[in-house]
């Protein structure tokens, strides 16, 4: 493909040199910040690994102390036990109910697609709450409803079982959207031949369906192994004596200040996130091919038993994430569990526990708005430099790489890395740390990544011939952008908004390090809540998150349907 | 069409603005950040760092009086459990951040105090304090408001489910039938389990010490990060046997947890909450005045009303709520010094010991 240097005649390319300058210059710009945002504070952190508390080079000891205590090692054994069991689980069921959703005549689906993204909306510290009700020795199912009920199951939910069950249902969410993608698109020509070659359904499922969705499945496999293995919050709660590399963290850097000793457990934390990420990458890259122009959309054929067994399984999933916030939201009204089960608001005066009243929640809307909105801004400016720019491949490039970058590292290392690179008073942004913006700043680190390509890819349907058109026609670039390629990208655009809102609203593991005293957000005080045994006001807090998060996701659903109608219909024939 | 344009427009006008905004926002935020840096060695007042490990629900009703006699003065309090405090204080040697440590415990404020960290001063009325709830030295490095101990707190409701009788002693805690119902907190983190280990230590000496734990670990749930939680755990019946402090187990019960408030046989481990001045370059008339007022009349009203033992003479003849004897009779022999001294190792020890523990106990 030629690129439109090469098209425009040499007199064109020099009348634009005012325009060329603004987009070199803001190129850099993009760079720049990336490289302040995500590329300095990873270095720095890789760097403490290897000094002492003092500051001293050591070599690679803090790594060899690591390996050489039997409790680590045992950490690291039973983070990976874990996170392959979780994702083994994970996959599987998203498999099953994904497969439900897109090649089945079942009916609901539009409740079961709600229902399956709600854990989205919670911090992991709420699923394990919901877990100690539950599965607690005073849980709902181990009393069998206090015994009302003829049965009872007693579990040991403390260990390895509660982390696998919190991080199942925090990962199924995501493993089910990647698989989404996969099986939406699948050549109906396939399975013609395959059933005029007498394949029997479940063959042409086994050598059809699984192939085609072979690079969904592995990437939504190391998804959710990198998310359990860098989640802090489940394992703080359920996790009992079992301990995991987060909470090994957590425990060197909040409880015994070893920053050094931390920053060697962040990088080790960062390693199996960034092979998901070279396999992610790769993946990218074959998954391209699959579909041509000759392909014909996948028809759904009715089939009343696999309808019928498909359409229990997606109710008993979607009950199970139902039972567990509805078992939240009931714990967060009532007076003491389980010796007086009358209502309370009581729960939600916060001043009596270690939530320090409500302001957590407020400082945790702020961070949140902000994030989306800068985040969002950002973001978009960013990814349509890198798209829509011709020229300066090898910046672009670069750009690129630090973009997707995020991606890679844990939220418990991105935090650690701010600590050490802001916290310098020798950085000239050292009066970020401490504010609100050093809050904001980490969050968009941490998210940007996934929003860059969402904005990456609704850029690349946008053919580069709208901006050589408005070249020739002399409109400035800018011009274009807010005129065309705004208005076609705002589902993306708004989309991109609430994710970076939602994900601040919930997350934990990045900011934990870095808030100050006075701006504390609302999951760290679950966690402080937790930590201390006031158990009922974290579940009202975790309530007060859900709910914000549903309201805000509402509101984008309706104010942006009509938007969404006008803004793509072009795209209908 | 004509919507799509406008949207697009207006989408865009209030991205740029707020992105301006944002900009313009962290700019003002820096600059205040770097002038309230100048300014503070100008008119260095009017605001104090305070770290504290004292419990958060009770912080804000102790800060009233202060607040209401010195409204000019921000006080900025860093709250967390004794092991994280401490901790903090360690890691910024070097370049302190607090001003006072307010209510943390004595075995820390000594390790802070062998490390050279600790501005000696004596607040006024430090007289009033009784000797073994003060430094011996004078001026005084650190002073203490108040005394808090071992306690169990026992549900009554889900011993009597399983018919176990309620511990009244240490000893007691070993019985093979509390196994997997007791949990205590981990005393790296927490100062309440830091003063029971040490309690240990000197009721029973080191060796005989080491091996009750050894034993009580075979029983024991697990360990948590606070002082606090294994009374409420204990509250909910989710764990029926919590190793509290007195104030926390007498509180869950006020607040009608169905748990019996029990004073091991052998004595209580106890630390003192102790103040203490941050040595450091610029020391703020504040700070010492805030000492001053930390052991004034009125906290130490407050503090009372929480916890049975303040570091002044109590004239009261009445038992406090939820003992049913004299709380000071209750307290162990403890060398707070020799506990400071060991910290380090003692839970060195313990972490080796204990903490490494992986399985969860069925």
């Amino acid at each position: 493909m030629r690129t439109m240097s090469e098209v425009l005649p040499r007199s064109w390319k020099e009348g634009r040199g005012k325009e060329a300058w603004i987009q070199r210059l803001s190129l850099l710009l993009l760079i720049v910040a990336l490289f302040i945002a995500i590329l300095a504070p990873l270095l720095t952190l890789f760097s403490k690994a290897f000094v002492n508390a003092k500051g001293q080079y050591i070599g690679l000891a803090n790594f060899t102390t690591y390996f050489e205590t039997g409790a680590f090692v045992q950490s690291l054994q039973n983070t990976s036990f874990v996170s392959f069991t979780t994702a083994c689980i994970s996959v599987l069921l998203a498999l099953v109910f994904a497969f439900a959703l897109t090649r089945t005549g079942i009916r609901g689906k539009r409740i079961f697609k709600s229902i399956a993204m709600l854990p989205l909306f919670a911090p992991t510290m709420m699923h394990g709450i919901g877990l100690t009700y539950l599965f607690g020795h005073q849980g709902l199912i181990t009393t069998g409803f206090f015994g009302h009920l003829p049965f009872s199951w007693n579990v040991e939910l403390y260990g390895p079982f509660g982390i696998i069950v919190s991080e199942v249902i925090y990962t199924f969410p995501q493993a089910y959207l990647i698989l989404l993608v996969s099986l939406a698109f699948a050549d109906q020509q396939l399975y013609e031949a395959a059933e005029m070659l007498g394949a029997s359904r479940i063959k042409s499922f086994l050598t059809v369906t699984i192939p085609n969705i072979k690079y969904g499945l592995i990437s939504s496999f190391f998804v959710c192994f990198t998310l359990s293995f860098t989640d802090f919050g489940a394992p703080k709660v359920v996790g009992g004596q079992y301990n995991v590399l987060a909470t090994d963290i957590y425990k060197q850097v909040i409880g015994q200040q070893n920053m050094s000793m931390g920053a060697a457990v962040g990088i080790i934390l960062t390693i199996p996130a960034i092979l998901a990420f070279i396999v992610d990458r790769i993946v990218e890259r074959k998954q391209k091919s699959t579909m041509n122009a000759k392909s014909m959309p996948y028809r759904i054929r009715p089939h009343k038993m696999r309808d019928a067994l498909l359409f229990i399984f997606c109710c008993l999933v979607s009950a199970a994430i139902t039972l567990l916030i509805l078992t939240v939201f009931a714990a967060a009204f009532i007076k003491t569990w389980p010796y007086q089960m009358s209502f309370t608001w009581a729960h939600f005066n916060f001043s009596q526990t270690a939530g320090e009243g409500l302001q957590p929640f407020w400082t945790s809307i702020q961070v949140a708005a902000w994030t989306a909105c800068v985040g969002t801004v950002a973001t978009f400016i960013g990814a349509y430099l890198l798209e829509k720019i011709n020229g300066y491949k090898l910046l672009r490039q670069i750009g690129y790489f630090l973009s997707i970058l995020p991606l890679a590292l844990p939220g418990l290392a991105l935090g650690l890395a701010y600590i050490f690179f802001f916290n310098q008073p020798s950085n000239p942004l050292h009066g970020l740390y401490g504010t609100i913006w050093i809050l904001v700043l980490v969050n968009l680190a941490h998210f940007y990544s996934v929003a860059f390509i969402t904005a990456t890819s609704a850029l690349k349907k946008l053919d580069a011939e709208i901006e050589m058109a408005s070249l020739s026609l002399g409109v400035p670039f800018y011009k274009t952008f807010y005129r065309i390629t705004v208005p076609i990208c705002l589902p993306a655009i708004l989309e991109m908004g609430m994710y970076y809102f939602i994900n601040s609203m919930v997350t934990v593991s990045a900011v934990m390090f870095l808030y100050a005293a006075d701006l504390k957000l609302a999951p760290i005080s679950i966690v402080n809540m937790e930590d201390a045994g006031d158990i009922a006001p974290a579940a009202a807090m975790s309530l007060l998150i859900v709910l914000t998060n549903m309201a805000v996701r509402m509101i984008y659903e309706l104010a942006t349907r009509q938007i969404r109608k006008k803004s793509s219909a072009w795209q209908n024939r | 069409m004509n919507v799509k344009k406008w949207m697009g427009l207006l989408v865009t006008v209030v991205m740029m603005v707020s992105f301006l905004a944002a900009c313009g926002d962290s700019k003002d935020s820096k600059s205040a950040a770097a002038s309230t840096d100048t300014g503070s060695k100008a008119s260095a007042s009017k605001e104090i760092t305070v770290y504290t490990a004292l419990e958060d629900d009770i912080i804000a009703k102790y800060l009233e009086s202060y607040k209401s006699a010195n409204p000019d003065v921000k006080v900025n309090i860093v709250r967390d459990s004794t092991g994280v405090i401490t901790a903090k204080l360690l890691a910024e040697k070097d370049n302190p951040v607090a001003d006072v440590v307010w209510g943390t415990a004595a075995t820390s404020l000594l390790v802070l105090d062998q490390n050279g960290m600790l501005e000696p001063y004596s607040p006024k009325g430090v007289e009033k304090v009784l000797p073994e709830f003060k430094d011996n030295q004078s001026p005084t490095h650190w002073v203490g408001i108040d005394a808090w101990e071992t306690a169990f707190a026992v549900n009554t409701v889900e011993l009597k489910k399983k018919n176990l009788p309620i511990p009244r002693s240490y000893q007691d805690l070993l019985n093979p039938i509390y196994k997997g119902l007791i949990v205590m907190p981990n005393p790296a983190s927490s100062g309440t389990g830091f003063l029971t280990v040490n309690g240990l230590q000197q009721l029973m000496g080191d060796d005989a010490a080491w091996k009750y734990m050894d034993k009580l670990n075979e029983n024991m749930a697990m360990y948590v990060h606070s002082g606090s939680k294994p009374a409420k755990l204990a509250g909910t019946g989710e764990y029926p046997i919590g190793l509290s402090f007195g104030y926390r187990a007498i509180e869950e019960k006020k607040k009608g947890a169905p748990i019996e408030v029990v004073f091991p046989k052998e004595g209580s481990g106890w630390d003192v909450e102790a103040n203490a001045l941050v040595k450091k370059a610029t020391i703020k008339p504040e700070a010492k005045a805030f000492l001053d007022w930390a052991i004034s009349e009125e906290p130490m009203k407050q503090y009372n009303e929480n916890y049975a033992i303040i570091s002044i003479k109590n004239d009261s003849k009445t038992l406090p709520e939820g003992y049913t004897k004299d709380p000071m009779s209750q307290l162990i022999k403890v060398d707070l010094n020799k506990a400071a001294k060991n910290r380090e190792a003692t839970l060195a020890e313990w972490t080796k010991r204990y903490d490494a523990k992986s399985e969860p106990k069925s």
